[in-house]
């Protein structure tokens, strides 16, 4: 069977199709990123207008690529929350009339479990259970995972997300939205020269803080001269700052749960320093890691049609509604 | 002929189905439900017509102006209808929609577009019976209206906004409001049939929301420029 997967959280639109026995079959990504560049973040309104442009070109191109016709599709899996709401009303009522009209059940699906799984999608997946640390813009996220559907919450970011911090500490250091990425790339060429705090990390317990980081990074930014290599070196020592602080939180993650198996997702997972801090953690432990590829860190339509498919084993499908949730706990799955 | 019209443009969600000259509407002032209510009033309709979709001619929706999440409910809806039976849509205009509502021979039609601001629109009845536009639709504020020198029927929540702004404004042409009446799916489809018949039927991916509103936000070039004026006095 095959199952289409649409992604309209936040400011992409993510469309894909997962076959029950082959595995993914297509994908398509339209990225906003672009247009909210200009306006320094992204602006909700603008977002859902572009969606509700793209999405139906988006999911036709699909189909037609991947030489499937309409009455191929199984199964309409769509993300539900959390995330923009105007964003997601698009995907879900789009979602929703189509599964309608071909008379098949559409799955409303948790975001943050789409990030999970995504690297299940990749050719030697994870086996449960495993310990999974979600990284993106929106999130911090330590969790403890048995099974599909069954997590515990071990720690999540008090204040800003990983990803958020990387955006926020690129702002002040000039560089423009979306500077999380720029911040890396600038991180390149710095010089090991600062010292930046682990947070938290000197305490027990796994939650995360990330926004004294950014208030430290301005503190040294303003007592130098703001040279581009000065720029480089706080780039450099906040970023190697937030890897390590991630992998000291995950060593301790898995030794509370006694788990040897670590999968990293979500846009910040695509990030080659905190990939390699992370790798190197899980040598030492004797562990394994797993990342999706890094086109399925950031959002994406697979991940959506992929954890759709196994909530639609376990039965579950979506009435007849435009359900859409923009905050929505991970833990109340 | 058969056509399925909807309309999420305001607190009102509505659906209804011309089947060759008659209407059945469901209709419901529901400020927060329309994402919970349009669909099932969809399926019930069809089903007590005994119809699948895919038995249908067309689809129209209220394009807008209107709230802007509104819009983009209705837009989505009837674009996954649309391109899953591989129907054309006619979308409609909101203030048309209202005007049709009683079919007088002009009506200023003017709902509440917020921040000081209404979507107007001036629309004569035509000789088939249908209210047209008579000129363009835009969002501004009362004092930059136009309008022919004519006597009409002031349409819309506007008028219950603005009413002392606009009569000053309209110069006695307007003796009759009637500001408490909303879009209703019934008349987009009758306005639905109209337009299918005259050829204005588009593919899903060409129906969108007419916005009327399309600054929504300032870029960061826009807000230096700005600060730098109001630094500089």
């Amino acid at each position: 069977m095959y199952i289409l997967g649409i992604e309209t959280s936040c400011d992409e639109t993510g469309v894909a199709i997962y076959h029950s026995q082959r595995g993914l079959v297509h994908h398509l990504l339209y990225s906003q990123i672009e247009m909210h560049s200009e306006y320094g973040g992204v602006v909700p309104e603008l977002a859902s207008r572009d969606h509700i442009r793209k999405l139906i070109p988006l999911i036709k191109q699909l189909l037609h690529e991947s030489k499937l016709t309409k009455i191929d599709i199984t199964v309409i899996a769509y993300t539900a929350g959390p995330g923009l709401m105007g964003a997601l009303l698009v995907g879900a009522a789009t979602a929703q009339s189509l599964a309608f009209a071909w008379q098949i059940p559409a799955v409303a699906v948790h975001h943050m479990e789409g990030h999970l799984l995504a690297p299940m999608l990749e050719e030697n997946p994870p086996e449960f259970p495993f310990v999974a640390l979600l990284i993106s813009g929106g999130h911090t996220l330590l969790v403890k995972v048995e099974s599909i559907g069954n997590y515990e919450l071990l720690g999540e970011s008090l204040d800003d997300a990983a990803g958020e911090a990387f955006d926020k500490t690129a702002k002040l250091l000039g560089l423009n939205y979306p500077g999380g990425v720029k911040l890396s790339e600038l991180a390149k060429s710095g010089q090991v020269r600062f010292r930046f705090p682990r947070p938290m990390t000197d305490r027990p317990g796994l939650d995360f803080s990330f926004s004294g980081l950014k208030t430290f990074a301005l503190n040294t930014f303003q007592k130098c001269e703001k040279t581009d290599q000065d720029k480089a070196d706080i780039a450099l020592a906040f970023q190697n700052a937030v890897a390590e602080t991630l992998a000291i939180k995950c060593r301790r993650a898995l030794q509370q749960t006694d788990l040897k198996t670590l999968v990293v997702a979500g846009g910040v997972s695509a990030n080659t320093q905190i990939r390699t801090t992370l790798m190197a953690m899980i040598e030492k432990e004797n562990g394994q890691i797993f990342f999706p590829r890094p086109e399925f860190c950031t959002d994406n339509g697979a991940m959506i049609a992929y954890a759709g498919y196994q909530r639609f084993l376990m039965g579950e499908t979506q009435r007849l509604e435009i359900f859409a949730r923009p905050r929505w706990a991970m833990s109340e799955l | 002929m058969k056509l399925l019209a909807l309309d999420t443009s305001t607190e009102a969600c509505s659906a209804a189905l011309f089947i060759d000259g008659e209407i059945r509407q469901r209709f419901e002032i529901t400020p927060k439900a329309h994402t919970k209510l349009l669909l099932p009033m969809i399926e019930s309709l069809l089903a007590e017509a005994e119809l699948k979709l895919s038995q249908l001619d067309a689809l129209a929706f209220g394009c807008g102006p209107g709230s802007f999440t509104g819009l983009r409910i209705a837009t989505g809806v009837v674009q996954g209808l649309a391109f899953g039976a591989d129907l054309p849509i006619v979308p409609v205009s909101t203030l048309a929609a209202l005007a049709q509502n009683r079919l007088p021979e002009l009506a200023f039609v003017a709902t509440d577009a917020r921040i000081g601001e209404i979507f107007w629109g001036v629309y004569q009845r035509n000789t088939d019976g249908f209210m047209e536009l008579v000129g363009k639709e835009a969002v501004l504020p009362v004092e930059q209206i136009e309008f022919p020198a004519q006597s009409a029927l002031g349409m819309g929540s506007g008028w219950r906004v603005y009413k002392d702004e606009l009569l000053l404004k309209t110069e006695g042409f307007v003796t009759q409001i009637e500001s408490d009446i909303l879009p209703q799916s019934s008349t987009i489809a009758e306005l639905g049939v109209y337009g299918f018949q005259r050829g204005l039927g588009v593919a899903a991916e060409f129906a969108q929301p007419i916005y009327l509103r399309d600054k929504v936000a300032q870029t960061e070039i826009k807000r230096a420029q700005i600060r730098l004026k109001r630094e500089n006095g």
